[in-house]
C-alpha cells in the first residue's frame, strides 16, 4: 500500500525470532555410531580388566560368628541369656596378608535403611545443643524420654541399636597370645567427625548430659565411651559415628579398627591368629548374621568383582553390537541412496 | 476425461440457485445448541422469532435517573439485596483486586486436577503416620508451579486493570441539572443525555438524537467493533433531529424507549420512542454503538440505551469457547494412567510391606517403634506412604512448562516474517496460545472463497451494452489487438488513476456521446448504488459495502460519470462536465434473496426513472417484453463467466408518476410494519421491479490471492484434504475451484442428484438387510466410487439439507407442533428417515463419501451450513479440522473446527476476533501447518514423551530400593534433590527441546509435504509412545538402582571406610539419574545450539553445585535437622570406585538406546529419517535453484456465471422510509442549511 515507514508491525528479522539459530545437527550416523561403540567397547573392556585384576589381588578374610551352628565358636554366646559372653575365633593365614589391613563387622539381614528407624534420630542434639538433650526431637520416640520421663541422650532407635560388640586381635606365636594393635582413629568421616556430630562445650563432657538418661540398650552413657580420649568420647566416638552412619543396604560391614601399627604396619604375616570376641549383640531373633571380614583395600577400594565383570559384559557387548550394526547398516544402506 | 454433469436444477431437486434459508443467529444461539446440534440436527434452523412482548421489555426513560431504579427494575442479587437491571458504564474486565487476587487465583488454580492432587498430596504429607517425605519435596515444586501461573495472570490483569481504569475514566458530556457538565465513562447511566464530538469513542449504546450534521447524520468508524476501517453513518430520527438541537431542548426531553433486552447482535435493534404520544420506531441506524468512533462530526447528541456491561461489544465480548487439543486429551488420560498406576504400585508395596513386617520387621528389635499396631495396619499405612513417595511419577511442573512451550511455540509464529504481510504491514498472529501443536495434526481445511482463496478485489474488467463487448484491448477505432496499452482517463480529472482499462473503442463511444444505451448505462452504475462518499483533498473517497459495487461506481467515473455526493434523498453526479442532482425516491436495497438493488429517481426534467441491477437470474425474470439484446447478452454473460468474470446485468423501468405514488404509498405502510417489516418491504419492491429493460451486463474480476494453487497443491501433497465451503454460486465455486487447482480435468465431478442417489441406494440396501446384524455391525464400508480415478463432490446448500434430512426434519418438526402430536411413520420410500438412528447412518454415509473425493466444494451454503460440514467430520471422521476464513459468515464455521483461523483483509475483522490464528493471505497457511505445527507438533510429542520417561526413570528408583529396605518408603535420594529435580535439574533442556528443537529446517519441511504425515496420523506421541517412555523410564530405573547396589554390596572405599552407606548411595543415583536423563535429552535434540548446549551442562553444573553446597558444613551448622547430608558428597565422589559406577551406569541407560535408534533408523527409516540423512544435500539444492516459474493460469473450459458477493448496502440508511420525504439539501451544504429542511414530519411513522 504506502511505503516502508507502514512497517510498524514487521517482526524483528533476527536468528533467534526467525528460528534460524546456527545449530549443529548431528544425527546418529554409521560413521560416529560403530565407531563410537567400538572405542566404548574397548574402553569399557580395559577398564573391566583393570578392575577385575585389581580386585582378584586384594586379600580378604571374612568368618561369620553369629554361632548360628553347633560347632561354632560362638553357639554358647548366642544365647540371649548368657551376660558378657566371650568367644574365640581362631583361624591362620598361610601368607602375608599385606597391610595395611581393615577390620570390618559385617551384619546381614539387617534394615538400617528402614526408613522409621533411619529418621528416628536428632540431628540438633548429635550436634550438641544443650535444648535438645533435655527435649529431644519428637522422631526419636519410643527413644525420646524413658519410663521415668527423663530425656534419652542421644535419642532414637539408630543410636539406642549401637553396635557393641568389641573385636581383640591375638596372633598365637610359639603358643603365646600377642596383641595384634588396632588402631580406631579415624575410621569415621572426617565431616562426621568433625561438623556433623558435636559435643556440647562443656567441661567436663558429663555435666551437660545432667538430668538426661542413656540410651536404654546401652550399658554405659554416652559420655564414657572413650573416657582416655576426648576427642573420641561422647558424640564424637568414632564407633559410634560409624554406627550412626546409616547403611544403604540390609547386608553391610562397617569399619571397626585399622591394623596399621608395630609389627603389622605391612600386614598381618602368616601364622595362626585367635580373635576374641565380646558377643553382646542380639540378632538371632531376626535372623541377622554376624560376621568379621579382615581385607586390605587397592585404589578402588575393597574387593568387589561385580563391577570389574558389568564392565567386561558392557565392553563386550557394545563391540559384538558394533559388529550387528555394521551387518545391519551394511543390509540396508543402500535402498535409500536413491 | 468426459466429466458427466447433472443439471441439479431439475424439478424435484432442490433449488441450487437458492441459499437454503436465511439463517441470522448469533453466538448466543450457538453457543449452546451447537454442542447440542453435533447429535441433533445439523442446520436444523431456529424457528422464526416472532416478536415476542419480553423484546421490548427494556425501557429507557430520558433524563430520569430514578426512574431506573424502581423497584420493577430490579433484580435479586445476593439474598435480598436488591440491584438495578441496569448496568452502571463502568466496564470491568478484570478478574481480581488486592484483595481477592490471592484468594481467587488459588482457587481457579486448584480447580485444576493436577494441582489439586498435589495439594491432596501436601495435605498427606503433614499426616505424621504417612509422611514419608519432607513437605517441602511437594510445596516447593507447588509453590513454584503456582507462582508461575499465578504470575501470568497477575500480568494479564494488571493489564486489564489499566486498560479500565483507562476507559472508564475517559470523559464525556453528561446533561445534568440542564446543563452538559464534563463526567467520566464510568458515571454515565442508562438514560442520560450526552454529547460527543469529533473523534471521541462512544461510551455506551446511545440513541443517536441530533447532530451537527444535516439530518442529524453522523459518521461513526466501527474499527473496534467489527474492523472494518470505512466510514458509516448513522442517523437520528427526524423528530430528535428537529426538536432536539438546544440544551434546553435536550434537558426538557423526556420520552420512553421500549428496546429489546441487552443481546450481542451487532447487527440488529429494534425498538420504540415513545415522546410526545407519539411511536416512533427505532432501527440500528439510530444507534451508536460503544467502540465506535465519532467521525466527521463536530458533535452529536445521544440517550444512552445501553451501559457497561450492557452494551453490545461487551456482551460480544469474552465469550470463547474453549478449545483443547488431541495431545491435551491424550496428556490427561496419561496423567490418569499413570495415577492408576501409583495407586497400583503402592498397593503392591503396601501388601509387600505387610509380609515383610509379619515376616522380618516384628521381630527386629531395633526396628521397635513403641506402636502396637499389627501388620495389615502398617501396610495401610505404607500405601499412603509410597502415594507420597512415588508422586513424582505424576509430573508436577508438566502442565506448567507444556503452557510455557506453547507460548513459545505462539511467538515464534508471531515473529515469524515469512507469514508478515508488508503490503499491510500484518504479521501473523497466534491469538490462542493452547493449540499450537494440534496445527501438526490438521487432516481437514475448510476454506472460505470470497476474501480468503480470492483477494476479494475487484476489477471492472468487461461489459456488454446493448449486445455489444467492450473490454478486450482494442483501439478507439475498434480493431482488436494481442496487447493494448490501458485508456488514458486524463481527459477526466476525476479519474481513478488506479483504474485500467484495455478497451478504447468504449471510451471514444462514451466521450462522442452517440449511444443512449452507453451512456445510460454507467449513469446506471453511477446512480444506483450505496456508495457513500467521502472528499479527501481533492479527491473522491467512495466507502462501498462490496468490492464489486465500488469497482462498478469506479469505473462510472472513469468513464465520465462521476459520483459527487449524496445527501439522504438526492445524489449529485457529473455527467461528463455537467453536474446533475437527481432526487431520490426510493431505494431498494440489495439482499441475498432479491439479488438485485434497484433506485427510484427522479431527474431534474422531472421524470421517475427505475435503475436496477441485479444478478442475470433475478433480471431476466423481470424484463420487459421489449426489452431487446436479450440473447446477446445472454451470450456475453456466458463468455464472461467462461473467463471466471463476475457478471451483473443492468436494466432501467420508466415509472409514471401515478404509479409511483400509488406504490410509494404502500411502500409507506410496509416500512413502518413492526412485524417481519423486512418481508413485507421486500414484497413491495417487487411490485415495482419488473417490465424492466435490459442495458447490458458488467462483468468483474475477482482476483485470487498470490500462492493459492501452490498452497493447495503442497496441502494436498501433505494428505490434507480441503473442502471450499462457499456462499457464491454453484458454478462460481465450481470455477474457483478450477482456478486455484482443487479440481483438475481428470476428476469425476459428482454433484448433488448424484450424491442423493447413492446414498439413497445405500440407505436402502442398509434397510433391507436384518435390523439385528445391520445395527450395530461394523463392516468396512465398501466405497462408494469403486472406479478408479479421482473424484470431486459439488453440492449446494439445499442438496445439502435434503440429503442429510434437514429440511424434512424442519417441516416434519413444524408440522408436528401444529398438529400436536406424533406423525404416523413414514413409509421408506419417501426418502425420510425411519429415525435418528437412519439419520446418522445417512451422515455418516455422506462423510464417508464425501472424504472419498479428492476434493469437495459446497455452495451456496448458509454460515449455520458451513460450521454444520465442519463438525460432521469432526464427529464422524474423528479428524482435526482447521477453518479458514476471512467474513463475518465464517465465524460459525472457525468456531466450531478445532482451529480457526482468521484472513486480516478485507472484509473486517469479525473472523479474525473469533480465529485462533489470523494472517493476511492465504498462502501462509501452508507454512503455519507445515513449517510451525510440523514443529510445533514434534516438540511437543518429543516433550512429553521424555517428560514422562524422565519421571519414571526418577521415581521407579524408589520401588527398586524399596525391596531391599523392607518396603518402608525408604526413599532412594536425598530430600533435596527430589524436590529439586524436577524444577532445576532437569527441566531446562528438555523445554529447550521443546521450544527450539527442529529435525529438518522450514524449507525442506516445506519442500517435503509428506514429513507432515506423522503428525496427522498421530504417531509421535500415543498410548504406545508413552508405554515406550514407560518402559524406558523403567529400564533406566532399573540400571540406576541396581548398578549402584552392586557396586554397594560388598565395597568399601579407598581408605577403608565403608562407602556403602545410606547417603553415598544416594548421591550415586541421583547423580548417574541427573547425568543420564540430561545425556538422553541431549540424545533427543536434533538441533543444538548454544543454549541446549549451556542448558545440559549447566543443568548438571548446577546439579553438582547446588549438591555440594547442601552437603556443606555450614549449612549444617546453621539447619542441623534440615541438611544432613553434610559431605555426603565430597565423601563418596573423593572415591574413584564410585565415578566408575556412575559412568558404568549412565553408559548402560544410553547405549542400547542409541544402538536401538540408530538399528531402527537404519531399518525401518522414516521420511524424516531419510531427509535429515540427506539434509546438506537438500540445502544445497535449495540454495541453487531459485524461486519456482510464476504461476500460470490456463484457460478453463468452465461456464460460471457471476456472484454477488454483495451483503447489505448502505440503502437502509440512506433511504429507508425517511428519504422519500426528503428535500434536497444542497451539496456540502452549509450547516444553515438543516433549519431550512421543510418540516414535513407530520407524516412521519
Amino acid at each position: 500500500m504506502k511505503e516502508q515507514q507502514e512497517t510498524a508491525n514487521r517482526p524483528d528479522n533476527t536468528a533467534f525470532t526467525q528460528q534460524r539459530l546456527p545449530a549443529w545437527q548431528p544425527m546418529l550416523s554409521a560413521g560416529i555410531v560403530i565407531p563410537g561403540f567400538v572405542i566404548i567397547g574397548l574402553a569399557f573392556i580395559g577398564i573391566g580388566i583393570a578392575l577385575f585384576v585389581t580386585s582378584q589381588n586384594i586379600q580378604v578374610l571374612e568368618r561369620d560368628y553369629t554361632g548360628v551352628e553347633n560347632n561354632s565358636p560362638c553357639f554358647k554366646c548366642s544365647d540371649p541369656s548368657t551376660k558378657n559372653c566371650v568367644c574365640k575365633l581362631d583361624f591362620s593365614l598361610d601368607k602375608l596378608f599385606e597391610g595395611p589391613v581393615f577390620f570390618y563387622y559385617g551384619l546381614s539381614n539387617y534394615f538400617q535403611n528402614y526408613r522409621k528407624y533411619g529418621v528416628s534420630r536428632d540431628d540438633r542434639q548429635l550436634s550438641g545443643r544443650l535444648d535438645n538433650f533435655q527435649s529431644p526431637d519428637e522422631g526419636c520416640v519410643p527413644y525420646q524420654y524413658d519410663a521415668n520421663n527423663k530425656p534419652i541422650v542421644p535419642c532414637g532407635s539408630v543410636a539406642n541399636s549401637l553396635f557393641n560388640d568389641t573385636f581383640k586381635l591375638y596372633q598365637i606365636v610359639n603358643g603365646a597370645r600377642k596383641l595384634v594393635p588396632f588402631d580406631g582413629k579415624g575410621i569415621a568421616w572426617w565431616t562426621d567427625h568433625n561438623v556433623k556430630y558435636r559435643n556440647p562445650s562443656i567441661t567436663p563432657l558429663k555435666n551437660a548430659f545432667n538430668g538426661t538418661v542413656k540410651p536404654t540398650f546401652w550399658s554405659k552413657p554416652a559420655y564414657e565411651l572413650d573416657p582416655s580420649d576426648p576427642a573420641n568420647n561422647g558424640f564424637v566416638n568414632q564407633d559410634f559415628l560409624v554406627w550412626m552412619r546409616r547403611a544403604a543396604l540390609p547386608d553391610f560391614r562397617k569399619l571397626y579398627r585399622r591394623i596399621t601399627e608395630g609389627d603389622y604396619k605391612n600386614g598381618l604375616p602368616a601364622g595362626n591368629y585367635s580373635l576374641e570376641i565380646a558377643y553382646n549383640y542380639p540378632v538371632l531373633d531376626f535372623d541377622g548374621r554376624k560376621k568379621v571380614v579382615f581385607s586390605n583395600v587397592s585404589w578402588m577400594g575393597g574387593k568387589n568383582q561385580f563391577l570389574g565383570i558389568a564392565y567386561l559384559v558392557i565392553g563386550s557387548l557394545c563391540v559384538v553390537m558394533s559388529i550387528v550394526m555394521l551387518i545391519v547398516y551394511a543390509k540396508f544402506k543402500f535402498p535409500d541412496e536413491e | 476425461m468426459s466429466r458427466r454433469r447433472v443439471d441439479s436444477q431439475g424439478s424435484l431437486g432442490p433449488d441450487d440457485e437458492v441459499m437454503p434459508y436465511s439463517d441470522d443467529e448469533t453466538d448466543d444461539e450457538l453457543d449452546p445448541a451447537s454442542d447440542a446440534e453435533t447429535e441433533a440436527p445439523p442446520g436444523a434452523p431456529h424457528p422464526p422469532l416472532e416478536p415476542k412482548t419480553s423484546e421490548a421489555s427494556w425501557k429507557v426513560k430520558a433524563n430520569d435517573r430514578a426512574y431506573h431504579h424502581l423497584p420493577e427494575f430490579q433484580r435479586k442479587v445476593f439474598l435480598c439485596i436488591k440491584k438495578s437491571k441496569y448496568s452502571g458504564n463502568a466496564i470491568k474486565t478484570y478478574k481480581y483486586n488486592v484483595l481477592t487476587f490471592l484468594p481467587l487465583n488459588l482457587f481457579e488454580q486448584f480447580k485444576r486436577a493436577a494441582n489439586l492432587y498435589f495439594l491432596g498430596l501436601l495435605i498427606l504429607q503433614v499426616i505424621p503416620q504417612i509422611s514419608t517425605l519432607p513437605w517441602y519435596t511437594t510445596l516447593v515444586p507447588l509453590v513454584l508451579v503456582l507462582s508461575i501461573t499465578a504470575m501470568k495472570d497477575l500480568v494479564d490483569d494488571l493489564a486489564r486493570h489499566r486498560m479500565d481504569k483507562e476507559i472508564n475514566n475517559r470523559k464525556c458530556e453528561v446533561l445534568l441539572d440542564g446543563r452538559f457538565q464534563e463526567s467520566k465513562w464510568r458515571h454515565i447511566q442508562v438514560g442520560d443525555v450526552v454529547r460527543l464530538k469529533k473523534n471521541d469513542f462512544i461510551p455506551a449504546d446511545i440513541l443517536l438524537l441530533s447532530s451537527s450534521n444535516p439530518n442529524s447524520l453522523c459518521y461513526v468508524e466501527t474499527a473496534e467493533l467489527d474492523g472494518e476501517t470505512n466510514l458509516k453513518f448513522k442517523m437520528g430520527l427526524r423528530v430528535t433531529d428537529e426538536r432536539l438541537q438546544e440544551e434546553s431542548q435536550l434537558a426538557r426531553f423526556d420520552a420512553l424507549i421500549e428496546c429489546e433486552e441487552p443481546n450481542n447482535r451487532l447487527d440488529k435493534f429494534t425498538g420504540t420512542m415513545l415522546w410526545r404520544r407519539e411511536r416512533y420506531p427505532l432501527d440500528l441506524d439510530n444507534m451508536l454503538l460503544r467502540g465506535c468512533k465519532i467521525r466527521n462530526t463536530d458533535f452529536c447528541h445521544g440517550l444512552v440505551i445501553f451501559a457497561g456491561a450492557d452494551t453490545k461489544i461487551m456482551r460480544n465480548g469474552g465469550k470463547t469457547r474453549f478449545k483443547r487439543t488431541k495431545i491435551d486429551e491424550l496428556m490427561n488420560y496419561m496423567v490418569y494412567t499413570i495415577f492408576v498406576l501409583l495407586i497400583l504400585v503402592a498397593a503392591g508395596l503396601a501388601i509387600g510391606h505387610t509380609f515383610w513386617y509379619e515376616e522380618i520387621g516384628s521381630k527386629a528389635w531395633y526396628l521397635y517403634d513403641g506402636k502396637d499396631e499389627d501388620a495389615s495396619y502398617r501396610g495401610f499405612l505404607s500405601f499412603w506412604g509410597y502415594i507420597i513417595v512415588l508422586n513424582t511419577m505424576v509430573p508436577i511442573s508438566l502442565y506448567v512448562s507444556v503452557e510455557v512451550i506453547r507460548l513459545g511455540q505462539s511467538k515464534f509464529i508471531n515473529w515469524d516474517l515469512q507469514m508478515y504481510f508488508p503490503e499491510k504491514d500484518t504479521p501473523a498472529k497466534a491469538r490462542t496460545t493452547t493449540l499450537n501443536e494440534q496445527l501438526g495434526q490438521i487432516e481437514y481445511i475448510f476454506s472460505d472463497k470470497t476474501g480468503t482463496l480470492t483477494q476479494n478485489i475487484m476489477a471492472f474488467k468487461k461489459c456488454t451494452i446493448s449486445g455489444q463487448t467492450y473490454g478486450d484491448p482494442t483501439t478507439a477505432e475498434g480493431v482488436s489487438l494481442d496487447r493494448g496499452r490501458p485508456v488514458d482517463f486524463s481527459w477526466n480529472r476525476y479519474a481513478d488513476r488506479k483504474f485500467q482499462f484495455m478497451d478504447h473503442s468504449l471510451v471514444a463511444l462514451i466521450r462522442s456521446r452517440k449511444d443512449k444505451d452507453a451512456l445510460e448505462f454507467f449513469k446506471l452504475l453511477s446512480l444506483c448504488h450505496t456508495v457513500m462518499v467521502e472528499q479527501k483533498e481533492d479527491d473522491l473517497v467512495y466507502q462501498a459495502a462490496s468490492p464489486d459495487e465500488g469497482a462498478l461506481v469506479t469505473a462510472a467515473r472513469n468513464f465520465g460519470y462521476v459520483f459527487l455526493s449524496r445527501t439522504q434523498d438526492t445524489i449529485t453526479i457529473r455527467e461528463m462536465d455537467q453536474e446533475t442532482t437527481y432526487e431520490m425516491l426510493a431505494l431498494l436495497d440489495f439482499n441475498s434473496d432479491r439479488k438485485r438493488m434497484s433506485i427510484i429517481l427522479r431527474a431534474p426534467d422531472g421524470r421517475i426513472r427505475l435503475y436496477c441491477k441485479g444478478a442475470d437470474t433475478v433480471i431476466y425474470e423481470r424484463l420487459s417484453p421489449n426489452s431487446r439484446h436479450k440473447q446477446s447478452t445472454q451470450d456475453a454473460l456466458d463468455r464472461f463467466a467462461n473467463e471466471t468474470l463476475r457478471t451483473l446485468c443492468l436494466c432501467y423501468r420508466d415509472v409514471s408518476r401515478d404509479e409511483y405514488d400509488a406504490w410509494a404509498r404502500k411502500h409507506k405502510d410496509a416500512s413502518v410494519t413492526m412485524t417481519d417489516r423486512e418481508a413485507a418491504l421486500d414484497r413491495v419492491y417487487e411490485q415495482i421491479e419488473n417490465n424492466l429493460m435490459l442495458l447490458g451486463a458488467t462483468a468483474i474480476e475477482d482476483k485470487l490471492q498470490d500462492g493459492v494453487p501452490e498452497t493447495i497443491a503442497k496441502l494436498a501433497k501433505a494428505d490434507i484434504k480441503i473442502w471450499v465451503l462457499t456462499g457464491d454460486k454453484k458454478e462460481t465455486a465450481e470455477n474457483i475451484g478450477f482456478s486455484c487447482e482443487l479440481l483438475t480435468d481428470d476428476m469425476q465431478i459428482h454433484y448433488g442428484e448424484d450424491i442423493n442417489e447413492k446414498l439413497t441406494v445405500r440407505q436402502a440396501n442398509r434397510r433391507n438387510e436384518p435390523l439385528s446384524s445391520g445395527r450395530n455391525r461394523k463392516k468396512a464400508p465398501e466405497p462408494f466410487f469403486p472406479q478408479p480415478g479421482k473424484n470431486a463432490l459439488i453440492i449446494t446448500g439445499g442438496w445439502l439439507n435434503e440429503i442429510l434430512y434437514e429440511k424434512k426434519k424442519k417441516r416434519r418438526r413444524l408440522r408436528l407442533r401444529r398438529l400436536g402430536k406424533r406423525a404416523p411413520p413414514n413409509s421408506p420410500q419417501d426418502g425420510q428417515p425411519q429415525d435418528d438412528w437412519e439419520k446418522e447412518m445417512r451422515q455418516i454415509d455422506f462423510v464417508d463419501m464425501a472424504c472419498e473425493c479428492e476434493a469437495v466444494i459446497c455452495c451456496r451454503v448458509t454460515p449455520k451450513q458451513k460450521a454444520n460440514v465442519v463438525s460432521l467430520v469432526k464427529k464422524y471422521k474423528k479428524a482435526v479440522t482447521l477453518s479458514i476464513g476471512d467474513g463475518a459468515n465464517d465465524v460459525n464455521m472457525i468456531k466450531t473446527a478445532d482451529i480457526g483461523v482468521g484472513i486480516s483483509g478485507q472484509e473486517g475483522m469479525q473472523a479474525v476476533m473469533s480465529s485462533d490464528y489470523a494472517f493476511a493471505q492465504f498462502r501462509y497457511l501452508q507454512r503455519l501447518l507445515l513449517v510451525h505445527g510440523r514443529w510445533s507438533y514434534i516438540r511437543m510429542c518429543k516433550f512429553l514423551r521424555y517428560f514422562f520417561y524422565k519421571n519414571f526413570a526418577f521415581t521407579l528408583v524408589h520401588f527398586w530400593y524399596s525391596f531391599f529396605s523392607g518396603y518402608s518408603s525408604q526413599v532412594a535420594y536425598e530430600d533435596w534433590f527430589i524436590t529439586i529435580y524436577n524444577v532445576l535439574y532437569s527441566s531446562l533442556p528438555v523445554l529447550l527441546v521443546g521450544l527450539l528443537d527442529q529435525d529438518v529446517n522450514d524449507k525442506l519441511s516445506l519442500k517435503f509435504p509428506k514429513l507432515y504425515l506423522p503428525g496427522q496420523q498421530g504417531l509421535l506421541f500415543n498410548y504406545k509412545n508413552f508405554f515406550i517412555s514407560l518402559f524406558h523410564g523403567i529400564f533406566t530405573s532399573l540400571i540406576i538402582f541396581f548398578i549402584p547396589y552392586g557396586a554397594f554390596l560388598q565395597t568399601m572405599g579407598q581408605d577403608g571406610e565403608a562407602p556403602s552407606d545410606y547417603q553415598s548411595f544416594a548421591v550415586v543415583t541421583a547423580s548417574s539419574l541427573v547425568i543420564t536423563v540430561n545425556l538422553q535429552i541431549s540424545l533427543d535434540t536434533s538441533y543444538w545450539t548454544f543454549v541446549n548446549c549451556f542448558a545440559v551442562l549447566g543443568s548438571i553444573a548446577i546439579y553438582f553445585g547446588i549438591m555440594f553446597d547442601i552437603h556443606s558444613a555450614g549449612i549444617h551448622v546453621i539447619f542441623p535437622s534440615i541438611f544432613t547430608f553434610t559431605g555426603a558428597a565430597s565423601n563418596a565422589l573423593r572415591q574413584p570406585y564410585l565415578w566408575l559406577t556412575i559412568i558404568l551406569t549412565v553408559g548402560i541407560s544410553l547405549l542400547p538406546v542409541i544402538c536401538i535408534q540408530f538399528l531402527h533408523k537404519t531399518i525401518w527409516p522414516s521420511v524424516g529419517d531419510k531427509v535429515q540423512r540427506h539434509r546438506k544435500k537438500y540445502e544445497m539444492e535449495e540454495e541453487e535453484k531459485k524461486k519456482p516459474p510464476a504461476f500460470q493460469r490456463g484457460q478453463r473450459s468452465r461456464r460460471s456465471a457471476y456472484a454477488f458477493s454483495h451483503s447489505r448496502g448502505y440503502a437502509d440508511l440512506i433511504s429507508s422510509g425517511r428519504s422519500i420525504r426528503r428535500r434536497p439539501a444542497a451539496r456540502g451544504g452549509p450547516q444553515d442549511s438543516i433549519r431550512e429542511v421543510p418540516h414535513r414530519e407530520a407524516e412521519n411513522i
